[in-house]
C-alpha cells in the first residue's frame, strides 16, 4: 500500500441531518449545515490553501491563507471560519486573492530558514507545498531583518524535537493539546513579533506535557517532529494496523521504509480513536526490535541449566514428548495452557483449541483471569454479555459521567481526552476511587463529587447510592416495568432500601461523607444520560463480581441501558483482553461464552473438531499452580503472558511453575515466567503477523503485518506447528482462515470475515445475520438475556485486613507512561518518565514513620516483603499506600496475596495490608531475584551454524 | 540585580482565594498580586492555575501576554515611561535614551543598587502634557531630564 494520505477538510465537518447547497468555483456542492466553505470546497476536491486550518481543530482563522471572494459581500472571508449557506457564490481562485495569498506567504517566508533540501520535514511541509500553491517566487522584503532564525531547538523530549526556528505560530500544536488532548501544555508565549510556542515557559520533558504526539501530529511544518523522522527521513508506504497496548484499541498508520517502522500514526478512520494517540502507541514502539528479542528456539532440561539453542523442529519435538510424556505418566489432566491477552483473536482461539482438543482436558485460562473476569460474570449474569454496553463516541452523549476505580488518564489516555472533551462541554462527573486521580482535579476537568472511599468499601458504596436512588424514589420506574424481571427488582429493591445500606449507615466502613454520597447519587440518577466507566478499581477485589453486578442494577434502575451516553462500560487493559475472553479462553466457556457442559454447542465443537471434549470446566490458573505445588500438574503452555510478574502473590507463582516438569514459554522476551521454563518459543511483536484485536467496546480491529517474524514464525504460525508436533494436526495458511473457523463456531461473530473487515474498517460484535454491520450498542430495545436482572450485592468485607502489624491499606495501578509488567514500555524511552515503581505515601503516614521523600523503605505484607522509594503525596489519602507493579525488579506482587473474588478466582490486587517503615537495603526476596536474574536467565554459547 | 523579594505564599494564597469565584478571574488575580508583591512569582502563577482549573502553560501565556505584568521583583521604585507617539515627538524618545545610558540598564531592567527599574508604557492618555511618565503610580507630565534626575536622586535617596 502506497504513503496513506487522509483528506485533510481543514474543518470539522458536522454530522448533521440538515444540508445547504451552495456553488463554488462554479460547480455546485451540498454539505451538512455548519459546513465551513473550505471544508465544502474540499468535500468536491478543491483544495483552497491554509496553514493554521486541520480538521482534527477547529477554525481558528488566523494564518489569512484560505481567503475566499463571496459574491455579493464585500471583503475577502477566511474560508476556515465562514460557514456554508444556501445560494452562496463562492471564488477560491481569483487574482485579487493570489495576490493577497502571496503577500501573506511572503511574510512568514521571511521570517523562516530556507534550508528545504536538509529539512527534516522535507516531503511532508504544509508550509513547503503552500509556497509552492500560491507560486511564490521571491521574498520582497528579504531576509536581512529581525528574526526567529537562531531561536533554540528543544531537543528534551525523547520522541520529538521542538525547532523553534522554523515555527510559523499557527497554534495549531497549542489547539491541538487543548482540544484533541485535554491537557493544555502548551500556549503562546508574548505577543506579537514576540510570540512563541511555548510548555509554559519550560522544556517539553519539563512541562505538562504527556508526549502524545497530538502537536507533532498538527504541526504543518519542521517545527514539531518525530525524532525517528529526523533521523530516517520520510517513509514510502504505510499499513494500517492496531497499536498492541491498551484496550482501546487505536488504529495507526505504520510509516515504513521497506520492513524498518518509520513512524506510527494515529489512523483518522479509525473508530476507537479517531486520529488521536497517546505515548505509547504513538512513540514506544521502539521495543518490538530491541536488542532483547529471542529470535531462536531455546530448550534446557533443568532451570538451573543454561538455555540451549536450537532448531525450531527439535524445540516443538522436545516439548511436545515432554507434554506426551507427562500426560502417560500423570494423566490427561495434568497440563494445560495460558492464552495471552496481548496476541490475536486467531491466536488466543488456537490455544484453547490446542488446549481442549489436542491436549483433551479444559485445562486453560487467560490473564483475564487477573483483571477483568468479574466483569465478564456480572455482566452476563445480570445483563446476558459479557461486555461492556457501549462504543466510545456514547460518550460524546453522556451527561453525567461516573468513573469508578479506572484511571483513564494514565490507563486509557485516548478514551480519556473523548470523556474529557464531553466534560468540558459540561457533562456531570463523579469520580468514585481512594486516590484523587488526575479526574479529580486537573485543568478545565473538575469532579462535581469525588468519592474517596477506603479501598475494598466498593459494595458498601454502591449499595450506599442505589439505597439513595431507590429510597428517594429516583428510580426510572417505567424502564424497570418494561424492561426488567419485577421479581428481581422487587426483591432487590426490599434489600437495598435496608437502612443498613444508607449513606450514613456505612460512612464510618467507606470513610465518605453521606452527604457527598447522596449528592452523587442523586446527579447519576437526575442529570440525564448517565454513564458509568470502571476498570480494575472495581474488579481486583474479592467482591469484584459482586460489584460490577451492583453498577449494572445501577444503571437499570436508572434506565441507564440501551441508550446512547448512558451503559456499564469496562475500560479494558490490554489490547486484546476482550478478545482472549471472547475467544474461549476460560477454562469452562467455549467461544462466545458457551459454557462447555452446553451440550448442542459441545456437540458442534466436537463434530468440527472430530474429537471429544470435555464437559467439565477445567483447572483457573491459580488452581493450576496450587495443583503443580502438590505436584498433580505439570506441564504449562504459555504464550505471551508473563505470569511470574503479573499474578499476584509471586512466591507462590514461582513455587507452582518450579514444581512442574516442561514449561513452554512462548514469547517476544525471556520474561520473568521464562526463568523457570524448559522450552522457550520466539514471539512475534504485533508488527509481525496478521490477525485481530477486539477493545473495549467489542470492536474487532485488524492488525497486519508490517515486517516478517523476528524469530521466522508469527505466533499463530508457532501454535500450529506445535499442535502438529503433539499430534493434534492443525492446518491454517491466514489468519483470515482461523476466523472463518470463528465465525462458523460462534454466532456473536457470524458475520465476521476478514473481507468484511477490510471493507469496514472493524465491526463491533454481535455481528450476525441480525446486525451485518456489528452493534455498536447492546440491549437497545431488550436486554440480551431477555429481562434485566437484579441481583442481591450483599457486601462482604475481605478478609484481608489491617492489624497493629500491618495497619496500612496497599493498592496497585498503573501510569501513563509505563504498560503493565513494563515488558514492552521498559524497553523503550518511556522509562525518563517512570524509572522505577514507587511507594506514594500521605504526607501524615510518611510523617508518623520518619519517612522522608525519596527515602527507601520496606513495604511488608503478610505474602512477602520488598524495598522501594517513598514518594510522598497527597494524591493519598492516610491509611492507604500506592504502587505501580510495571518492574519486575521491584517485585510488586510479592506484596499481594492470595485473597480474590468470590466467583471468578480474580486476584485482591487492591486490597493488601502492609506496613511501611524506612530500610536500607533492598529485600531477601529482591537480593534473590538479583541473583537468580543472572543464574537462570543464562544462554550458551551460540552456535549458529547448528541451524 | 532585582529589588527586594516581597513574596509570600500565604498571602498569594489568600489574594487568589478573594477573587478565584468570579468570572474570568486570572487578570485581577495577577493584577492583585502584582500590586501586593510588585511581581508574580512562579509559584503564584502555579497557584493561580490550580484555583483556576487552569493549565500551568495558560496561565503562563497570560502572564507574557501582558507586559504589564512581571516575573521578577522591581527596584524599590518603578519609572514607567511613555514610548508613544505624543511623547517621542515631544523628545522623549532620546530622554528615555539617555535616562537608560546614565543609569546603565535597558528597557525593564533595574539599577545595581535596587533603586529604580525603569519600564516602557506605550501612552498614559497625558498627550496633552507630552513627554510625560509614571512615577511610583503617580503621573507627571512635561518631564525633562532635570524631572527625571530628581526622579532618580529620590529614588535613591529613599
Amino acid at each position: 500500500m502506497p504513503l496513506i494520505q487522509e483528506i485533510d477538510y481543514g474543518t470539522p465537518v458536522p454530522a448533521t441531518g440538515k444540508t445547504v447547497s451552495l456553488t463554488i468555483d462554479g460547480f455546485p456542492v451540498t454539505v451538512p449545515v455548519g459546513t465551513s466553505v473550505m471544508a465544502a470546497a474540499m468535500t468536491m476536491g478543491t483544495a483552497i490553501p491554509k496553514l493554521c486550518a486541520t480538521d482534527s481543530l477547529e477554525a481558528f482563522g488566523s494564518c489569512r491563507l484560505c481567503l475566499v471572494e463571496i459574491e455579493g459581500r464585500r471583503g475577502t472571508p477566511a474560508s476556515c471560519t465562514m460557514p456554508a449557506e444556501e445560494g452562496m457564490i463562492v471564488h477560491t481562485q481569483t487574482q485579487r486573492l493570489a495576490d493577497l495569498r502571496r503577500g501573506v506567504m511572503e511574510l512568514y517566508i521571511s521570517d523562516h530558514p530556507l534550508d528545504c533540501l536538509t529539512c527534516s520535514a522535507n516531503g511532508d511541509c504544509e508550509l513547503q507545498d503552500m509556497a509552492g500553491a500560491v507560486g511564490l517566487r521571491d521574498v520582497r522584503y528579504g531576509y536581512a531583518g529581525e528574526s526567529h532564525l537562531d531561536a533554540p531547538t528543544d531537543t528534551s523530549n525523547p520522541y520529538f524535537t521542538f525547532e523553534d526556528s522554523k515555527c510559523i505560530v499557527c497554534s495549531r500544536c497549542v489547539r491541538a493539546c487543548e482540544e484533541v488532548q485535554g491537557t493544555f501544555a502548551l500556549t503562546i508565549e508574548g505577543r506579537g513579533f514576540d510570540a512563541r510556542v511555548s510548555p509554559g515557559g519550560l522544556d517539553f520533558f519539563g512541562s505538562e506535557c504527556v508526549s502524545c504526539g497530538a502537536c507533532v501530529q498538527a504541526c504543518p511544518t519542521a517545527a514539531l517532529n518525530e525524532n525517528s523522522v529526523i533521523a530516517l527521513g520520510q517513509p514510502e508506504h504505510s499499513v494500517v494496523t492496531t497499536c498492541a497496548y491498551c484496550g482501546v484499541g487505536c488504529s495507526f498508520k505504520a510509516e515504513m521504509k521497506g520492513n524498518t517502522v518509520v513512524r506510527m500514526v494515529p489512523y483518522k478512520h479509525g473508530m476507537a480513536n479517531e486520529g488521536h494517540s497517546c505515548v505509547k502507541g504513538r512513540f514506544a514502539w521502539g521495543y518490538a526490535t530491541h536488542g532483547d528479542r529471542i529470535t531462536k528456539p531455546m530448550i534446557r532440561e533443568a532451570i538451573t541449566d543454561p538455555w540451549r539453542e536450537v532448531s525450531w523442529e527439535e524445540a516443538l519435538e522436545y516439548a511436545a514428548s515432554e507434554f506426551k510424556r507427562i500426560q502417560a505418566k500423570y494423566g490427561r489432566d495434568a497440563i494445560g495452557g495460558i492464552t495471552s491477552s496481548r496476541c490475536t483473536n486467531e491466536e488466543t482461539f488456537l490455544v484453547q483449541k490446542l488446549v481442549r482438543a489436542g491436549f483433551g482436558n479444559n485445562n486453560v485460562d487467560t490473564c483475564a483471569r487477573v483483571c477483568h473476569s468479574p466483569t465478564g460474570y456480572g455482566l452476563k449474569t445480570t445483563l446476558g454479555t459479557s461486555a461492556g454496553t457501549q462504543d466510545f463516541a456514547s460518550v460524546d452523549e453522556a451527561d453525567v459521567i461516573v468513573v469508578i476505580g479506572a484511571n483513564p488518564t494514565d490507563g486509557h489516555p485516548v478514551f480519556a481526552s473523548r470523556m474529557k472533551r464531553r466534560l468540558r462541554e459540561g457533562a456531570g462527573l463523579v469520580v468514585v476511587d481512594p486516590r484523587r486521580i488526575d479526574l479529580v482535579n486537573s485543568p478545565h476537568v473538575k469532579a462535581d463529587y469525588h468519592l474517596p472511599l477506603k479501598p475494598g468499601t466498593n459494595v458498601a458504596m454502591i449499595n450506599a447510592i442505589a439505597h439513595v436512588i431507590v429510597t428517594e424514589g429516583l428510580v426510572d420506574e417505567a424502564y424497570v416495568r418494561e424492561r426488567c424481571d419485577l421479581g428481581d427488582f422487587d426483591s432487590w429493591a426490599r434489600f437495598i432500601a435496608d437502612e443498613r445500606h444508607s449513606p450514613e449507615a456505612v460512612e464510618e466502613m467507606t470513610g465518605v461523607p453521606a452527604p457527598d454520597v447522596r449528592g452523587a447519587a442523586r446527579l447519576y440518577a437526575t442529570g440525564g444520560n448517565a454513564a458509568i466507566y470502571y476498570g480494575l478499581g472495581v474488579t481486583e477485589h474479592s467482591q469484584g463480581s459482586t460489584m460490577v453486578m451492583g453498577m449494572a442494577n445501577l444503571a437499570m434502575a436508572t434506565g441507564n441501558i440501551g441508550k446512547p451516553g448512558a451503559g456499564v462500560n469496562p475500560l479494558r487493559g490490554q489490547n486484546n483482553v476482550q478478545g482472549s475472553c471472547d475467544m474461549g479462553s476460560f477454562p469452562h466457556e467455549f467461544s462466545g461464552y458457551r459454557h462447555v457442559s452446553d451440550d448442542a454447542t459441545r456437540q458442534m465443537f466436537e463434530a468440527f473438531w472430530d474429537v471429544s471434549l470435555q464437559s467439565e470446566p477445567g483447572l483457573r490458573i491459580p488452581n493450576m499452580l496450587d495443583e503443580a505445588v502438590e505436584g498433580t500438574f505439570k506441564g504449562l503452555y504459555i504464550q505471551g503472558e508473563d505470569i511470574a510478574q503479573s499474578d499476584p502473590d509471586t512466591q507462590h507463582v514461582t513455587a507452582g511453575l518450579r514444581a512442574m516438569e516442561c514449561v513452554v514459554v512462548q514469547d517476544i522476551f525471556l520474561n520473568e515466567t521464562a526463568k523457570y521454563a524448559h522450552v522457550f518459543l520466539p514471539g512475534s511483536s504485533f508488527l509481525e503477523k496478521d490477525g485481530t484485536f477486539t477493545n473495549a467496546e467489542r470492536r474487532i480491529n485488524r492488525v497486519r503485518k508490517v515486517m516478517p517474524p523476528l524469530g521466522g514464525m508469527a505466533d499463530w504460525e508457532v501454535t500450529i506447528a506445535f499442535s502438529n508436533a503433539l499430534g493434534f494436526p492443525m492446518n491454517y495458511s491466514h489468519p483470515g482462515e482461523i476466523m472463518d473457523e470463528i465465525a462458523r463456531l460462534t454466532p456473536t461473530f457470524a458475520g465476521v470475515s476478514y473481507e468484511k473487515l477490510d471493507q469496514l474498517g472493524s465491526i463491533q460484535w454481535p455481528c450476525n445475520e441480525a446486525a451485518p454491520l456489528g452493534t455498536p450498542m447492546m440491549h437497545v430495545d431488550r436486554f440480551v438475556r431477555g429481562k434485566g436482572k437484579f441481583m442481591i450485592t450483599e457486601f462482604v468485607p475481605t478478609e484481608e485486613r489491617t492489624g497493629p502489624r500491618f495497619p496500612l491499606i496497599l493498592t496497585t495501578g498503573r501510569i501513563l507512561s509505563q504498560y503493565n509488567v513494563g515488558a514492552q514500555t521498559r524497553r523503550t524511552q518511556n522509562t525518563r518518565w517512570h524509572e522505577e515503581d514507587v511507594l506514594e505515601i500521605h504526607p501524615f503516614d510518611a510523617e508518623s514513620r520518619g519517612i522522608r521523600d525519596g527515602d527507601l523503605v520496606s513495604l511488608e505484607s503478610r505474602s512477602g516483603d520488598i524495598a522501594l522509594r517513598a514518594s510522598i503525596s497527597e494524591r493519598m489519602q492516610p491509611g492507604v499506600v500506592y504502587t505501580t507493579f510495571h518492574h519486575a525488579k521491584t517485585g510488586a506482587n510479592v506484596i499481594t496475596t492470595d485473597y480474590s473474588d468470590w466467583a471468578t478466582n480474580c486476584p485482591e490486587y487492591k486490597v493488601t495490608a502492609v506496613q511501611v517503615r524506612r530500610t536500607n537495603r533492598p529485600s531477601d526476596w529482591q537480593a534473590r531475584f538479583f541473583e537468580e536474574d543472572q543464574a537462570l536467565k543464562r544462554i550458551s554459547a551460540r552456535v549458529d551454524a547448528a541451524d | 540585580m532585582i529589588g527586594p523579594d516581597r513574596w509570600n505564599r500565604a498571602r498569594g494564597c489568600q489574594i487568589i482565594a478573594g477573587y478565584a469565584s468570579l468570572d474570568g478571574a486570572a487578570l485581577p488575580i495577577l493584577h492583585a498580586l502584582q500590586e501586593e508583591f510588585g511581581y508574580i512569582h512562579e509559584e503564584a502563577a502555579t497557584l493561580v492555575a490550580q484555583a483556576l482549573n487552569l493549565s500551568q502553560a495558560e496561565v503562563h501565556g497570560i502572564i507574557t501576554f501582558y507586559h504589564d505584568f512581571r516575573r521578577a521583583p522591581p527596584g524599590r521604585h518603578v519609572l514607567k515611561l511613555c514610548r508613544a507617539e505624543a511623547c517621542q515627538a515631544m523628545n522623549g524618545a532620546r530622554l528615555a535614551e539617555a535616562l537608560l545610558q546614565t543609569l546603565g540598564i535597558e528597557w525593564g531592567e533595574t539599577t545595581p543598587d535596587g533603586a529604580l527599574t525603569v519600564e516602557g508604557v506605550h501612552c498614559l492618555g497625558l498627550c496633552a502634557c507630552a513627554p510625560s511618565v509614571l512615577y511610583d503610580g503617580k503621573p507627571l507630565g512635561r518631564v525633562d531630564q532635570e524631572v527625571l534626575g530628581t526622579i532618580v536622586q529620590q529614588a535613591r535617596g529613599a
